[in-house]
């Protein structure tokens, strides 16, 4: 494998550690919000979260560049913060990225957290824990499972996401060059050698992916 | 100040929990009515899982909830255990481990009940490092309570503990809720539907229907009258305290004192100056102008009727003084209208009361 590929992988890698840790963080608190409330609010937000189930990443790419450009409010925001703009940036990518595989992360967990109900955190309570003492000693032991389930497909998608890269962050070899346009490329130039050695290990890596939940997952209880 | 005095009204839907009690703050006090009464939703309101606007509860003395002062003291911050109807024991947890939540969170001075107490008191020393899933529902209980009473609560909250428990199970647990009852003093509101549960436990009743309070007062008394449901149907029985003066080891009898006479009861394990618990059951009691001569009877007291109200189709409930004078025991008859009728039974009649059996609780 060239150079040009490896550095394709390092950066998908990075792009998506990264990605997966921030959702994971911003994913919890929303969840939960969305498991518990009873706001007339749930509703537009959870469609917001699963926008990008069905919008093709080309269009979620194109609103995010035109939010995020010289023009755009957000792009105001990052320059009036000192921030540049965050189109054809690897941070931009990371936004892009959040966005895009929000609901892989999110829909596991508040799914989760609504099937635990209210009885053990009743429990908990009555036991003199605090809502926050309840979360961490109680909710998080028991949603394991979903969070392994949440973590894996956030990173997994993520490493397989072309349409937002592509519209977001061009493709500047070791900035915004991920895997999937590294492939385009190759296939483009006609090497099909090397975009076989770099989509085959995409599809190895996401069959063990797939394969290592099934394991990962406790079975059913009989 | 020993008394819980809870005051909560509340709108749920087209149902309405209206409640203004006063209960003591010791022993046990039984909840009970029919289901949909709001036994269980009291018993939230009580733990501060709901919150009822211009609640107030006070227990011993600790202001729980004055809504009018703006105090509301969240579930945590309560010093109470509740055991659920389900135990909702952590799954991710062992039984230790499940103990141990509530216990590491109260402060080394305010533990009253040590967790080898709790776990000698339940039974579950056996059960430490299984999980909750491996366990039985009477076990899955009896941990649960025992998670409550290591926290040393101030008030125990109990929902229908048994409920779903099939009647071996019950067997199982009652035996370990009475030693609680006996040993810790503990102040306990106990919900349940059911009379033989609060016959055996509940030192004072609260009786529920429709979200009021329709009758609050000593268990006894308020399984015998007859103005009340409790008092009606195949369960209706009362209570008698006894204390045992006398045993007939070779006959496998002891024989009680109470404030209507003396007692017999079949049982060899009983020790002299035991204080006895006796169910006598209303449909175990039958009726007689003159004292029976030449019966198989053992229990039969001097009796005056002191009212008499209808029953099931056909049959009549007797309330009865048994003793002297008017301090004695009182004591429940089922008879059919037709025996009442041609005994002319009217309150004040002077009868005998044959008791067929009699059972003791503890």
């Amino acid at each position: 494998m060239d150079n040009a590929g490896l550095q394709a992988i390092w950066l998908t890698l990075k792009l998506a550690s990264i990605t997966t840790l921030i959702l994971l963080l911003l994913g919890t608190p929303l969840a939960w919000w969305l498991a518990t409330t009873r706001s007339w609010l749930k509703g537009p937000v959870s469609a917001v979260v699963a926008l990008p189930l069905v919008l093709p990443p080309v269009v979620i790419g194109f609103y995010l560049l035109v939010l995020m450009g010289p023009n755009g409010p957000v792009g105001h925001l990052t320059q009036s913060l000192g921030l540049g703009l965050l189109p054809f940036t690897f941070a931009g990518l990371v936004v892009g990225s959040i966005f895009y595989s929000l609901p892989f992360v999110v829909q596991p967990l508040a799914n989760a957290f609504e099937a635990l109900g209210r009885a053990p955190l009743e429990a908990a309570a009555t036991l003199r824990a605090s809502p926050l003492d309840t979360f961490c000693t109680v909710v998080l032991p028991l949603s394991k499972p979903a969070y392994i389930t949440a973590a894996v497909m956030g990173f997994a998608h993520t490493v397989g996401e072309f349409g937002i890269v592509l519209m977001l962050g061009g493709n500047i070899p070791g900035q915004t060059r991920t895997l999937s346009v590294q492939i385009y490329d190759h296939v483009e130039a006609l090497e099909y050698a090397q975009a076989h050695w770099l989509a085959g290990g995409l599809m190895v890596f996401a069959f063990a992916v797939l394969l290592g939940l099934h394991w990962l997952q406790p079975k059913k209880a009989t | 100040m020993s008394e819980i005095k809870a005051v909560f009204k509340r709108v749920l839907g087209d149902f309405v929990l209206d409640v203004s009690v006063s209960l003591p703050g010791r022993g046990v006090t039984a909840i009970f009515g029919p289901s949909g009464s709001g036994k269980t939703t009291l018993l939230r309101h009580i733990a501060g899982l709901e919150r009822a606007p211009g609640g107030y509860l006070a227990v011993n003395g600790d202001v729980w909830q004055d809504q009018a002062a703006g105090v509301f003291k969240p579930v945590h911050c309560r010093s109470l255990g509740y055991v659920f109807q389900a135990a909702n024991l952590f799954a991710h947890l062992n039984v230790q481990g499940n103990l141990d939540y509530g216990l590491r969170r109260i402060p080394e001075s305010q533990r009253k009940v040590s967790l080898v107490q709790a776990i000698e008191l339940l039974g579950i020393d056996k059960l430490l490092h299984r999980q909750p899933a491996t366990l039985s529902g009477g076990e899955r209980q009896r941990v649960a309570i025992a998670r409550a009473l290591a926290t040393s609560p101030h008030l125990l909250l109990m929902d229908e503990p048994l409920a779903a428990l099939d009647v071996q199970r019950k067997a199982e647990v009652l035996p370990y809720l009475e030693r609680l009852h006996a040993e810790l003093d503990i102040p306990v509101l106990y919900v349940s539907h059911a009379p033989d549960e609060v016959a055996r436990l509940a030192d004072h009743l609260v009786l529920l229907g429709a979200g009021r309070v329709i009758a609050s007062g000593p268990t006894r008394e308020l399984m015998t009258r007859l103005d009340l449901p409790l008092a009606h149907g195949d369960a209706a029985a009362s209570i008698i305290d006894a204390v045992v003066t006398q045993t007939e080891p070779e006959y496998h009898l002891s024989h009680a004192e109470f404030a209507g006479g003396q007692v017999s009861v079949l049982n060899p394990h009983l020790q002299i100056g035991q204080r006895l618990r006796i169910r006598v059951q209303a449909r175990d009691v039958s009726l007689t102008l003159e004292r029976q001569q030449g019966t198989s009877v053992l229990n039969i007291f001097a009796a005056t009727v002191t009212s008499i109200a209808a029953d099931s189709p056909g049959q009549v409930m007797v309330a009865l003084n048994v003793g002297k004078n008017a301090g004695g025991a009182t004591l429940l008859a089922r008879i059919t209208q037709k025996s009442c009728d041609a005994l002319e039974l009217q309150p004040g009649s002077a009868v005998f009361a044959q008791v067929k059996g009699v059972a003791v609780l503890g």
